[in-house]
């Protein structure tokens, strides 16, 4: 499974990752840093898939339990970061759209 | 086995690379606040597709232990996204804590599925991934307590501070080191995550509340980076890009947090900023100051033409953010340009003042950046500082013995009239003396920014023209 080439295939695609988000996220307006970070936050919570795995495969009772804890974990921050980020940027409006004094 | 993939496996593969762009896209619509909401919409698809995927695996059995887990996790994600605007900076050091622990505990359940058939490379990247993890789970978690204000929020430092800090990393790199040459030896891997998680706790015990925006960046990095380390031991491309997204975006802030600082990242960590300020607010004698009552600061801010606002974290300590837009209002009724000066580290974390005024419905092209606003404050007739202080302090630029000299500064002092909201004339958290206080141009309102920006209001609306 973890052969060399897979894991340089890894380091390829971790580098060009990092080079797209570099480029991506310097495009963020600062007005809206505080809301991406709740936003990323959210997205970096995908390591519940391997949380998943770890409880589904049921492979030992350690990794069961620790599996658990980490889905709990990553799901809260899934389910808390989305709401609050769409919180936050609901009460972003120009004053084209804001209600007139 | 990579050329041989099974049909619902190529399945798997397709809705995770689908994952992967919808997040790109999702970080890629955060660019502007009119696209920015699309930016959830991709990153909710996103990870339902990915979870579902994820569900269709071949040797998953126990459906029912997910689903507990994933009701459980859900029934905490909801209070914690319905959190106080206010409380925003320490729920998402909170975040940080959670994203990191998850990381952490899915590492180390890998290590004793596997140990002793790990090879050197997967054990470096699994000990990058639960050392960075660790360290991520309790420095957020004490950055949250200092937040929310159950730990003192002043630094504390010792002697030889750095060197136990180096020492413990260096401990958990040695037995990182040594895990990876004997990958069977299970009993040595809690103490590196003791270590890691020790050693987060004294990381953040020196920094102090000013600095909490730069600290709570590289907390992001890390964990987004901790979770990259997962995705190569997982062999999971959607981790990686993830936690790569994840990691330069931690990284991109703490460079411009610390730049707006004038600070490296190492002088943040391990700089003890705390010291150096309070030996330099030592020796100082009192000066003459000129204030002015709340129907003084009326009269000249509806004389102005153009005003400027400039907030700081004392404005989300008084929550004065709700008197400040009715401020707004009452001046904007009057013909008066208003617009808010927001400085990249004013409060907590980064984009926080953004955030606060927003929610008060103030329209966000009226708030604008420094580096844009700079050049308009000799034009400007009134400057009303709410609650901020070094990050209008002159001395940073003028003063090359003053802890924050060569820090960018909003240029307050060029304003015809500036306006200080202020509890007293006690140097505040900081420590740091401002000799804007003692201009010429410069008008002190004693009082807490909440009362006295709302006995301002009054003034204007009770009749003054």
């Amino acid at each position: 499974m973890s052969s060399s080439s897979n894991l340089i295939n890894a380091l390829f695609i971790f580098m060009l990752a990092g080079f797209i988000g570099f480029e991506v996220i310097r495009r963020v307006s600062p007005l809206l840093h505080t809301p991406l970070m709740s936003l990323t936050n959210a997205l970096d919570a995908i390591a519940v898939v391997g949380a998943i795995v770890l409880v589904g495969e049921h492979k030992s009772s350690l990794s069961a339990v620790l599996g658990f804890i980490a889905v709990v974990a990553a799901t809260s921050n899934i389910v808390g970061g989305f709401l609050i980020t769409d919180r936050m940027l609901k009460m972003f409006k120009s004053s084209r759209t804001a209600p007139k004094p | 086995m990579t050329s041989e993939l099974a049909g619902s496996q190529i399945i798997i593969e397709i809705v995770y690379l689908i994952a992967s762009a919808l997040f790109i896209f999702s970080l890629k619509w955060m660019s502007s606040p009119t696209t920015a909401r699309h930016g959830i919409w991709a990153g909710e698809v996103g990870m339902l597709l990915a979870i579902g995927g994820t569900l269709l695996r071949y040797g998953i059995v126990d459906y029912r232990l997910i689903a507990i887990a994933l009701v459980l996790g859900t029934i905490i994600g909801i209070p914690l996204g319905r959190v106080q605007m206010t409380a925003v900076p320490q729920r998402t050091a909170l975040s940080h804590a959670f994203g990191a622990l998850c990381v952490t505990l899915v590492g180390s359940a890998e290590f004793y599925l596997r140990s002793p058939d790990i090879s050197r490379f997967m054990m470096s990247v699994l000990s990058i991934e639960v050392i960075l993890g660790g360290l991520t789970v309790t420095g957020s978690l004490m950055a949250a307590g200092k937040l929310q204000e159950i730990l003192p929020q002043r630094p504390l430092t010792y002697k030889g501070q750095n060197f136990v800090n180096f020492l413990l990393l260096a401990v958990a790199v040695a037995i990182a080191v040594f895990l990876v040459l004997h990958p069977g030896t299970r009993s040595l891997f809690p103490f590196m995550i003791l270590i890691a998680l020790a050693f987060g706790v004294l990381l953040i015990i020196p920094i102090g509340g000013a600095d909490m925006p730069t600290v709570i960046s590289l907390l992001n990095g890390y964990a987004g980076l901790s979770a990259a380390a997962m995705g190569f031991v997982l062999d999971s491309k959607l981790l990686i890009i993830a936690g790569a997204l994840d990691g330069s975006s931690g990284l991109i802030l703490s460079i411009i947090m610390s730049k707006a600082m004038n600070r490296s990242f190492t002088n943040v960590l391990f700089g003890a900023f705390g010291q150096v300020q309070a030996a330099a607010a030592a020796g100082e004698e009192a000066r003459p100051v000129r204030s002015a009552t709340a129907e003084e600061a009326a009269a000249i801010l509806s004389a102005a033409n153009k005003v400027i606002i400039v907030p700081g974290y004392g404005m989300a300590v008084a929550q004065a953010q709700h008197k400040v837009r009715e401020l707004y209002d009452a001046l904007t009724k009057r013909g008066v340009e208003v617009r808010f000066a927001i400085h990249p580290v004013a409060g907590r974390m980064p984009g926080h003042m953004n955030v606060l005024l927003a929610e008060a419905d103030i329209p966000y092209d009226r708030l604008v950046e420094m580096d844009e606003i700079n050049g308009d404050f000799p034009q400007t007739d009134v400057a009303l500082v709410i609650g901020a202080n070094d990050v209008t302090n002159p001395a940073a630029r003028t003063d090359a013995a003053s802890p924050i000299y060569g820090m960018p500064i909003l240029d307050v002092d060029k304003a015809h009239t500036v306006m200080v909201i202020k509890r007293s004339m006690n140097p505040g958290f900081a420590g740091i003396d401002n000799p804007l206080y003692y201009l010429d141009n410069n008008l002190m309102l004693f009082g807490d920014a909440k009362v006295f920006v709302g006995s301002i209001v009054r003034e204007l609306s009770g009749g003054h023209g």
